[in-house]
C-alpha cells in the first residue's frame, strides 16, 4: 500500500487522469467511437495474459504455462494541462472479462455501445458495469441500414436500471461522440452525488 | 554509420520470419523474467503518470538496458501514462510495469497513481471536463 505517491508529489496541483472504458460485442464500433473522440489516432496496447495462475491442480503448470496477447485500444482527451480523459476500449472477447476488472478500477464510468440487430452482444458489459455499479450509458449505434428504435424500446430490451441513460449515436461522428461521453460524465456526476447521500443518511 | 547498422543485417537475416511472427526477444527477457515490479510491489495502473524525477542520478552510470532508456526518453517530451509508454515503446503493459518498477526505484521516474474511485468525481473536476468536452 504505497499510496502516498500522488499526494506527496501533488504541490503543484499534480497532473488528473480519468479513465473512461468503451464496451460492447466485437465489431460495434468501439475502437471508431475511440478514435472519433480521441485527439491522437487510437493507441494500441497489448497485454501479455499468462492463464497458468488459473489451474493451479495441475502439477506441471509452469511449463505448460499458455500465454496470451490481449490488445486494447485507447485514445486521449485532453481538457486542460494537468487533466486528461483516456479512453479505452475493452476486449470483445467475453473471455478476457479478467481484464476487465483491472481496466474497471478507478474508471470515472462506461459508454456501452450496442447495435440494435445483435443487442445480445452487449448483455455481458451491462451484467458487468451493473453488477461493479459503475456508472455507464447505453450509446445505441446507429449503423447505416438497421432499423431505428427508439431510446425506451432499447432500455426495455435489455432491462435497464432506471436512470441509467440510453443514448442514440453515431460512433463515427465526434460531436455525436462528444455528446456520449458528456451524458456520461453527467450521469457520473449524479450516482456520485446519491451515493454521497446514501452514505450520510 | 548507425543507419547501416539497423538497416543491412535486419533485412538479410530475418527472411524466415516476418512481422506476423512477433517479436524475436521473449518479451519477459527484457525484465530478467521478472512479471511483477520490485519489492515495492506496486502494480501501475494503466493511466497512471509517469514523470522524469528531476533529481534523477545520472542515466550513464546507471545500470540500465536499452528498454529502460527508452521509456526514460519517451518521457522526457511530456508526462506518458502507462499504456502511451507501452504503445510507444510497444512492448506489453506487464513488460513496461516492470521496467518501471525499476525505474522507479532507481529515482528516475515518479509514478503518480490515479484517484481511488471512491474519491473519483470530485464535481468541480467533472464540471469541467464537461465543459472541456463541449469546447472540443
Amino acid at each position: 500500500m504505497v499510496s502516498e505517491h500522488s499526494d506527496a508529489t501533488g504541490g503543484e496541483s499534480a497532473a488528473l487522469a480519468l479513465k473512461i472504458l468503451v464496451a460492447g460485442g466485437f465489431g460495434v464500433g468501439k475502437t471508431t467511437l475511440v478514435g472519433a473522440v480521441s485527439e491522437i489516432r487510437p493507441l494500441r496496447t497489448e497485454e501479455l495474459l499468462s492463464e497458468a495462475g488459473q489451474s493451479v491442480d495441475d502439477t506441471d503448470g509452469v511449463d505448460h504455462k499458455t500465454t496470451t496477447t490481449v490488445a486494447m485500444d485507447f485514445g486521449r482527451i485532453t481538457i486542460r494541462s494537468g487533466l486528461s480523459l483516456y479512453l479505452f476500449g475493452t476486449p470483445g472477447q467475453d473471455r478476457f472479462w479478467f481484464l476487465w476488472d483491472e481496466l474497471a478500477q478507478g474508471a470515472l464510468g462506461a459508454v456501452v455501445l450496442a447495435d440494435t440487430r445483435r443487442l445480445e452482444d452487449c448483455f455481458p458489459a451491462v451484467d458487468y458495469f451493473e453488477h461493479r455499479r459503475i456508472p455507464f450509458v447505453v450509446a445505441v449505434n446507429c449503423f447505416a441500414g438497421a432499423r431505428h428504435h427508439g431510446a425506451p424500446d432499447v432500455s426495455r430490451a435489455l432491462d435497464l436500471d432506471r436512470g441509467t441513460p440510453v443514448v442514440l449515436c453515431d460512433a463515427r461522428d465526434r460531436d455525436s461522440g462528444k455528446e456520449v461521453l458528456i451524458r456520461l460524465v453527467e450521469y457520473a456526476g449524479r450516482m456520485h452525488t446519491a451515493r454521497l447521500l446514501d452514505s450520510v443518511g | 554509420m548507425t543507419e547501416d547498422m539497423t538497416g543491412a543485417p535486419h533485412e538479410q537475416g530475418s527472411q524466415w520470419y516476418d512481422n506476423e511472427a512477433g517479436p524475436l526477444v521473449r518479451p519477459y527477457a527484457m525484465t530478467g523474467g521478472r512479471t511483477r515490479s520490485g519489492p515495492t510491489g506496486v502494480r501501475f495502473d494503466l493511466i497512471a503518470l509517469v514523470t522524469l524525477d528531476p533529481g534523477a542520478p545520472d542515466v550513464d552510470d546507471a545500470p540500465l538496458g536499452p528498454e529502460h532508456r527508452n521509456l526514460l526518453d519517451l518521457c522526457r517530451t511530456e508526462t506518458q501514462s502507462v499504456a502511451e509508454l507501452a504503445a510507444g515503446a510497444d512492448l506489453p503493459v506487464g513488460v513496461v510495469r516492470v521496467l518501471l518498477g525499476d525505474l522507479l526505484e532507481l529515482g528516475f521516474v515518479t509514478v503518480s497513481r490515479p484517484v481511488p474511485p471512491a474519491q473519483l468525481p470530485d464535481e468541480r473536476i467533472l464540471r469541467e471536463v464537461i465543459e472541456g468536452l463541449r469546447a472540443l
